[in-house]
């Protein structure tokens, strides 16, 4: 059915009164999750679109109950918002800003440290499970309810996932973007640790991109500990080196980060990896016939 | 963003990072009055320096050393204005146009110095090791344990114990340690200070009379960081950057030149690099990467298409567009608008899928423009590679 987010999550959102923010909580409501209220510095005892705005998160979960907080929050004060969420003892945390400078991530996930709460981002476009309850920025018609697990770096590249699959009659239990920036809350490990465990998931696409090496990483838990199986894409293989392809973190840099070099890491782990973007829905069904 | 070599270590200078003596100069004569300082000031040399933003300027023939006034003004006489080819420029080399003039220093042991941060570890960490003035990357890859990585907390930042471990590990003399500590504190708040995603010292050298310097500096900012710098943002040096991206970064465009024939335009970092990858597949290669983000607006698009445009190598456009929180009518409105602005002769290619997609190609439609349309990525790359003649 889906991980860490269902139709009882409570959503706080940071940042609901800018443009983008609107715009994407009303989405996210229309979907059927409960938003219960935003976070706005300055308006707090203000309304929104009919929903209650606090001075801060704390304020906004004693009054509300929200255990999980979307965040869009510009750049220059995101890092400061994801410390806030976690703070206030969320549990999830879903950032979606990008932009965030490296080394104020480096003191927000210093901050997370041995506190309860789960970041998933920043840059990245949220977490769905098609049916339940929708966290973030992706277009929701494009989703179906089902079994396949979807963990990734890329936004829309995801939906180009999520799509093929849909238009092949396959469903998803969750879709989580994980995030296109050098540090990030959730990886690719804990995301196939919790797809692994969860019952409802039969299979996993992870869609990885060059740049940084967390795509080998969970190529070895793969090969460890996964007991369904993983589809695999890498974008980038006709990027050159050393430039920064758009996400902060995708970029070969001293020859490493390279999608041929994370191929033969998951290839090696047994994932089965799209060649061409085109084709992951054709390889998740092929993956599945086999299994069935 | 890349500065050169003598403004990272103006930057140095000020957290008491050892430099050596030196001036910019972009003259000859410029040249010939800072090696007359730097002789007068007893420099038993001079070095001539080419300052562009890439590596290996040494073997490419960008460092020059002379011995005197007049050969250090002819050196420099022929380094400005000449095309310096190095490893990192690829074959068309860059334009010398600024040089950094220092004096020479008795070189005992040429070390190796780094910070970036760990994408894993989340955390600042140090690098060094004793084989500078080499090519790190080559180290890294042959021998691995000649790095020493010191990671360092964030939230204490580098304690003078960490400094002293690397300075040991260097091999630096134990009357040393004093200054390497200073040396190694002052790199790290640099790095702080200053928002960097890298900052290289390479070499590190250990003088004959025991003395440190940073006889090369290499700076990067995180360029997502730069508006809390507006310092750091004057160091930028667009002659050395491609026009079409400086033109593309005023309209906070993502673009990177390449030298296929089909210009992309796609939001999102990774559907834009699958979609590169498609078109080769499909027999194309793609003229750029450009992502034109998130929240992209008309206007912006607009740009975006100028930019593609004016490549003249492109003969054919692909827009894939996956709207999330960029939505399909905004970015309709913005390819209307600019292929009316545009005149576009060139066959376009579109595939839209997303928030307001409806809406969206309810505006190409009416817009009587004739655009390809595409079903799907395959068809979307099948389509524009045969669009330029290449299939």
């Amino acid at each position: 059915m889906s991980i860490l987010v269902d139709r009882s999550t409570r959503v706080v959102v940071q940042g609901l009164t800018g443009r983008e923010g609107t715009f994407h909580a009303k989405a996210c409501a229309d979907y059927g999750t409960q938003i219960v209220g935003g976070v706005t510095p300055g308006k707090g005892g203000t309304t929104h679109e009919g929903w209650p705005i606090f001075n801060s998160v704390r304020e906004a979960v004693d009054k509300t109950g929200a255990d999980t907080s979307l965040i869009f929050v510009p750049p220059p004060y995101a890092g400061d918002a994801v410390m806030e969420a976690a703070d206030a003892e969320l549990e999830l945390i879903v950032c979606i800003t990008e932009g965030i400078p490296t080394l104020d991530m480096v003191r927000a996930w210093e901050f997370l440290q041995n506190r309860r709460s789960r970041l998933i981002g920043p840059n990245c476009p949220g977490i769905i499970s098609p049916g339940h309850c929708k966290i973030g920025i992706m277009p929701a018609r494009i989703h179906k309810e089902g079994a396949i697990g979807i963990v990734s770096r890329s936004g829309t590249l995801t939906y180009e996932a999520v799509y093929q699959l849909t238009t092949r009659g396959i469903g998803q239990s969750t879709a989580i973007g994980i995030g296109g920036d050098p540090i990030i809350g959730t990886n690719f490990v804990d995301a196939l640790e919790l797809f692994n465990r969860d019952p409802h998931t039969e299979a996993v696409v992870m869609i990885g991109e060059i740049g940084g090496n967390a795509e080998e990483i969970a190529a070895d838990y793969v090969k460890m500990h996964m007991r369904k199986p993983v589809i695999g894409f890498i974008a980038g293989q006709t990027a050159p080196p050393g430039r920064r392809m758009g996400h902060a973190g995708a970029i070969i840099s001293g020859g490493k980060g390279t999608a041929a070099e994370k191929i033969s890491a998951m290839e090696a782990a047994g994932i089965r990896v799209a060649k061409s973007p085109a084709v992951i829905g054709e390889t998740v069904q092929a993956a599945l016939g086999v299994k069935v | 963003m890349k500065i050169h070599e003598y403004q990272a270590k103006g930057i140095l200078k000020r957290y008491g990072v050892t430099v050596p003596r030196g001036e910019m100069a972009q003259s000859r004569e410029e040249a010939e009055a800072a090696a007359k300082s730097l002789f007068g000031a007893g420099a038993p040399g001079v070095v001539v320096k080419a300052q562009i933003h890439a590596g290996g300027r040494g073997k490419g023939g960008g460092v020059k050393i002379a011995k005197s006034m007049e050969e250090a003004g002819e050196i420099a006489g022929k380094m400005l204005g000449m095309k310096l080819v190095t490893q990192q420029t690829g074959p068309e080399g860059r334009v010398v146009r600024r040089l950094l003039i220092e004096e020479t220093l008795p070189i005992e042991k040429e070390l190796y110095l780094g910070i970036l941060v760990d994408r894993a570890e989340a955390k600042p960490v140090f690098m060094a090791s004793a084989a500078g003035g080499m090519d790190i990357e080559q180290v890294a890859e042959q021998r691995p344990e000649a790095i020493l990585k010191q990671y360092i907390d964030p939230g204490m930042g580098l304690e003078p114990f960490q400094a002293r471990k690397i300075a040991f590990q260097l091999g630096l003399k134990p009357q040393q340690t004093t200054t390497a500590v200073q040396f190694l504190s002052g790199l790290y708040r640099a790095f702080l200070d200053t928002d960097s995603s890298l900052l290289e010292i390479n070499p590190f050298i250990s003088c004959t009379d025991g003395r440190l310097f940073a006889l090369d500096a290499k700076i990067n900012f995180d360029d997502n960081a730069l508006f809390r710098h507006s310092d750091l943002r004057e160091l930028r040096d667009i002659t050395e950057e491609d026009p079409l991206e400086v033109e593309a970064s005023k309209y906070s465009l993502n673009y990177i030149k390449l030298d296929g024939s089909v210009g992309c335009m796609v939001n999102g970092a990774g559907l834009a690099m699958a979609t590169m990858d498609i078109i080769k597949h499909a027999g194309g290669m793609p003229a750029n990467f450009l992502d034109v983000g998130g929240g992209a607006n008309a206007d912006q698009v607009t740009h975006a298409f100028e930019i593609l445009l004016s490549d003249k190598n492109v003969k054919a456009v692909l827009i894939n567009i996956f709207g999330g929180i960029l939505r399909v009518d905004t970015l309709a409105t913005g390819v209307v608008e600019a292929a009316r602005k545009t005149h576009i002769q060139l066959p376009i290619v579109l595939r839209l899928e997303g928030t307001n997609v409806e809406q969206g190609r309810e505006i190409l439609r009416q817009s009587g423009l004739n655009f390809i349309v595409a079903e799907t990525m395959k068809d979307a790359a099948e389509k524009v590679v045969a669009a330029t003649g290449a299939a």
